[in-house]
């Protein structure tokens, strides 16, 4: 299964073109297969005959899995099959082995490299175990000379496959089947203040393969709009309930719901450091505050912890400092995640710039009434705009959705911040 | 007087004198304790002086086959003592080399025996150095007899190569005990000068570290130019008169006795670990007598460490000068490549040379491997056809199921210097294909390695 796009993890085979014992010439079409953008057509990257199909139709399977075998036309059909889950079209040698194409000769060695839309570094005995093992090289961590996958750390992500390797020590190899590093699992309480994750290879990949399209930090946006009626009525009633003793601001609101989502969402809480991913447990959010001759952001410390009053308090303390720049470098630095609000100009939507390395920014918009149809009636609501703005080299669009999701859960029902 | 340096390393030769330059290199004020000539066993009375005199060897075996080359050099005569003369010179120069390496990075060499002493120390005569880092050991090995039946080295008539090196003429009869490296050269070398030279080994084969078809082919070529080659001979008495020793060898069944001018010793080495005061700064060795290290080369005592022969097998010179290098930057704080032990080459310049790396035919049955072995002989390839230099092969040993090079093995011209593609290949993990998708030149005896390689994938195409 080739990657058809550069994020394309799995795909699924729609309709086979070919049938077994059909010949096929590179470059004929052999299927088509949905991909997680499109329904795209899979080509043959080799001339022979189509020997065996390993996909039935309608079956997903990830990207790098055989799908079909083509053989040279004459060569017997028997001997080994590829194992389902061996990566690279595999094609019949002159031996009479089933050889893959990779290492045979250099035409079909071209193919792989269109077949794999990331580079990875490995040694070619690392690519063909990889190959016949069914092991996705970009989630090896390589310890060869500059990080280059040799045969051992294959056998370390197999040994830690079967459970055999569980020393602090051992390489953060990571096993094939086995999901990213992930980042989503919940930040533990307590315990460290942040916990470092070697990139794999996808993850160097896609930061170097984005970060060339769009300026040194690669962007991208989601916006969602969001229904406040329940936040404001929430708001008013708190702050009749106060009284003198303060104010909640919609600021306020939105800095403790960041927060609050990014604790369940700790992929979307990180910073990038070239080689690393830094997936914060602490939730430090960065407030842009425009001040005369530009802007800063200064920080709310474990703002997913704090009481409204107290985010409120320190917010307007700390945009005072900045507008008299009495601001300590202790008030601007290590913020995780940012918010930029430019509500208060009436602007509807915007995209804010990432303040590196943090991993994303939420820009709002202004609060504003709207005629919504809410079950089946037009009613008036007020409603706000939020703009996430991602560094696709930690947050993948989906990630950063689901976030986005979580936010707009907890800002339209602001009972869900306690859940 | 007492000094203080960053690292001190105890033993001047290969592993020790690389460990000093690289030392240097890293910044680190260095000291090397020497307590004979600069370069050690290696440069003085190893490597270094056999390969000249095998190459005079060789000399005298391409001026008797010259007339076939259209090249009459009329009776070719030999002198023992002109070409060791020559080696001399040859070491000397290499051993004041060493010397100017030294002076050239700044660091200091120590005449005399050091003993290590706890807390860094080590003492030379009445002088204490300290070092500031690290103290590393590389005092090498040495010949050793076998004095428990009768061979014990008397220098005269029972001698090691520390002796056969400086004689003035080539005894007319030899027996080699051992035939490893080191018995193989020395029978090639006597023989060369015109000495019956008997080569006796304990194992069933000569060469017996090597691939058998090596041993094979080398035990062929011997016999072929009248060196009597016996393998699986125990040596149960060997008996040492004025000038002559008489053997019992016992051998397929029987046992018979060989008198001979002079018996060489080339059976193993033991490693100097004796009254250098290991015990004493806690530093343990292993059940059969080397230094233990662990894989950072440092020993059981905390700033100690060890290098070269002293720190195990494989007991090569190349071996320890990598881990010269690994272990200074090591000590400097850098993260070195790991060194691979099972990609050192091995290398015997008897002729035809032999030249191997990673595993033995044998060693892959042994571990139960599929492997398929790649043959080319130098008989198929036009180079060697030129120069007559026929003998001989390279075998390469693939991994049936994903064509690592599990292992190489070269009998023939020019081994020693073809081997090291392999061992690139090897070290980069490339596979057969990656060797014989290199294009390499025509008309070379290197091509027979890709040839080798293309058999092993079924598709040789010069055979």
């Amino acid at each position: 299964m080739e990657a058809l796009s550069p994020t394309m993890e799995e795909g699924r085979v729609v309709k086979w073109h070919k049938r077994e014992g059909d010949a096929v010439k590179a470059g004929d079409t052999l299927a088509e297969v949905e991909t997680d953008k499109a329904v795209m057509d899979l080509v043959a990257r080799a001339d022979g005959v189509l020997r065996q199909v390993a996909v039935a139709e309608g079956q997903t399977v990830p990207v790098g899995s055989v799908v079909a075998v083509i053989a040279v036309p004459g060569e017997s059909g028997g001997g080994q099959t590829a194992p389902a889950s061996a990566p690279v079209p595999a094609v019949k040698g002159e031996g009479g082995q089933a050889r893959p194409a990779p290492a045979r000769s250099p035409a079909p060695a071209a193919a792989v490299v269109a077949a794999d839309a990331t580079r990875v570094k490995a040694s070619p005995l690392a690519k063909r175990i990889a190959t016949e093992t069914g092991v996705d090289l970009k989630l090896v961590t390589g310890s060869g000379p500059g990080g280059r996958v040799v045969k051992r750390d294959l056998e370390e992500a197999g040994r830690r496959e079967k459970g055999e390797v569980r020393g602090a020590a051992a390489p953060p190899a990571v096993p094939p089947q086995a999901p990213l590093p992930s980042p989503i699992s919940p930040a533990l309480r307590g315990g460290a203040p942040y916990e470092d994750v070697p990139l794999t290879q996808i993850r160097k990949t896609i930061a170097k393969r984005l970060a060339t399209s769009l300026g040194p930090i690669p962007h991208f946006f989601l916006t969602s709009e969001v229904d406040m009626e329940r936040a404001a009525e929430a708001r008013d009633a708190l702050n009749r309930q106060l009284g003198d003793r303060g104010k909640v601001s919609f600021n306020d609101v939105i800095i403790k719901a960041t927060a609050l989502a990014l604790t369940k969402h700790r992929a979307c809480n990180a910073w990038f450091q070239d080689d690393h991913i830094r997936y914060w447990n602490d939730v430090h959010i960065g407030m842009a505050v425009a001040v005369d001759d530009g802007l800063i952001t200064p920080v709310i410390r474990d703002a997913d912890r704090k009481a409204l009053l107290d985010i409120g308090r320190e917010a307007r303390e700390l945009a005072e400092k900045a507008r008299s720049r009495r601001l300590q470098p202790n008030d601007y630095t290590g913020s995780t995640f940012s918010v930029s609000n430019l509500g208060m100009f009436d602007i509807d939507q915007f995209t804010a710039v990432i303040n590196p390395p943090e991993a994303g920014i939420i820009a709002v918009g202004a609060i504003t009434s709207k005629p919504v149809v809410a079950d089946g009636q037009i009613v008036p609501r007020r409603r706000m705009r939020i703009t996430m703005s991602c560094d696709h080299r930690v947050i993948d669009g989906a990630t950063g959705a689901a976030y986005l999701k979580t936010l707009k859960e907890m800002l339209e029902n602001p009972l869900a911040m306690l859940l | 007087m007492a000094s203080q340096f960053d690292v001190i390393i105890l033993g001047g030769g290969p592993a020790g004198y690389v460990a000093a330059i690289r030392s240097a290199q890293l910044g680190m004020s260095t000291a090397v304790i020497e307590r004979d000539k600069l370069g050690g066993v290696c440069v003085n009375i190893g490597c270094i002086p056999t390969k000249a005199l095998l190459h005079s060897a060789y000399i005298a075996k391409l001026l008797r086959e010259a007339k076939e080359f259209g090249v009459d050099a009329g009776s070719v005569k030999t002198d023992y003592g002109v070409a060791m003369q020559r080696s001399r010179r040859v070491s000397d120069q290499n051993s004041k080399g060493v010397e100017f390496l030294m002076k050239k990075n700044k660091v200091t060499v120590v005449k005399g025996s050091g003993v290590l002493q706890p807390g860094r120390k080590v003492k030379v005569g009445s002088d204490v150095h300290e070092a500031r880092k690290a103290v590393i050991i590389a005092t090498g090995s040495r010949v050793k007899g076998l004095p428990q039946i009768g061979l014990e080295i008397n220098k005269t008539t029972v001698i090691s190569s520390d002796e056969a090196l400086f004689l003035e003429k080539a005894p007319a009869t030899l027996a080699i005990i051992g035939a490893g490296a080191v018995g193989m050269e020395f029978a090639d070398i006597f023989s060369a000068f015109g000495t019956q030279v008997t080569l006796i080994e304990a194992l069933p084969r000569i060469l017996p570290l090597e691939d058998a078809e090596a041993s094979d082919a080398l035990a062929k070529s011997y016999k072929k130019r009248g060196i009597e080659v016996i393998a699986g001979a125990k040596v149960k008495k060997g008996t040492s008169a004025k000038d002559k020793v008489t053997l019992e060898v016992e051998a397929n069944g029987a046992t018979r006795k060989i008198e001979t001018t002079a018996v060489l010793m080339a059976a193993g080495r033991a490693v100097n670990v004796e009254d250098i005061g290991l015990a004493e700064c806690g530093v343990q060795v292993t059940e059969r007598g080397f230094i233990k290290v662990d894989p950072g080369l440092q020993t059981t005592a905390p700033g100690y460490y060890a290098i070269g022969d002293v720190a195990g097998p494989p007991m090569l010179a190349h071996k320890g000068m990598r881990e010269g290098v690994t272990v200074t930057e090591l000590i400097a704080g850098k993260k070195p490549h790991a060194i691979k032990y099972d990609n050192v080459p091995s290398v015997t310049y008897c002729h035809p040379e032999v030249a191997s790396i990673g595993l033995t035919e044998d060693q892959c049955k042994e571990r139960k491997l599929e492997y398929v072995a790649g043959r080319f002989p130098f008989s198929a390839n036009g180079r060697a056809r030129g120069t007559g230099e026929t003998e001989g092969f390279v075998k390469v040993l693939r991994d049936k199921q994903y064509g690592e090079i599990l292992g190489a093995h070269i009998v023939g011209g020019h081994a020693s210097e073809i081997i090291h593609e392999l061992a690139v290949a090897r070290e980069n993990e490339y596979t057969v294909e990656e060797v014989e998708l290199a294009i390499h030149a025509h008309p070379t005896m290197s091509e027979a390695v890709a040839q080798a390689a293309l058999d092993s994938l079924g598709r040789v195409v010069d055979m």
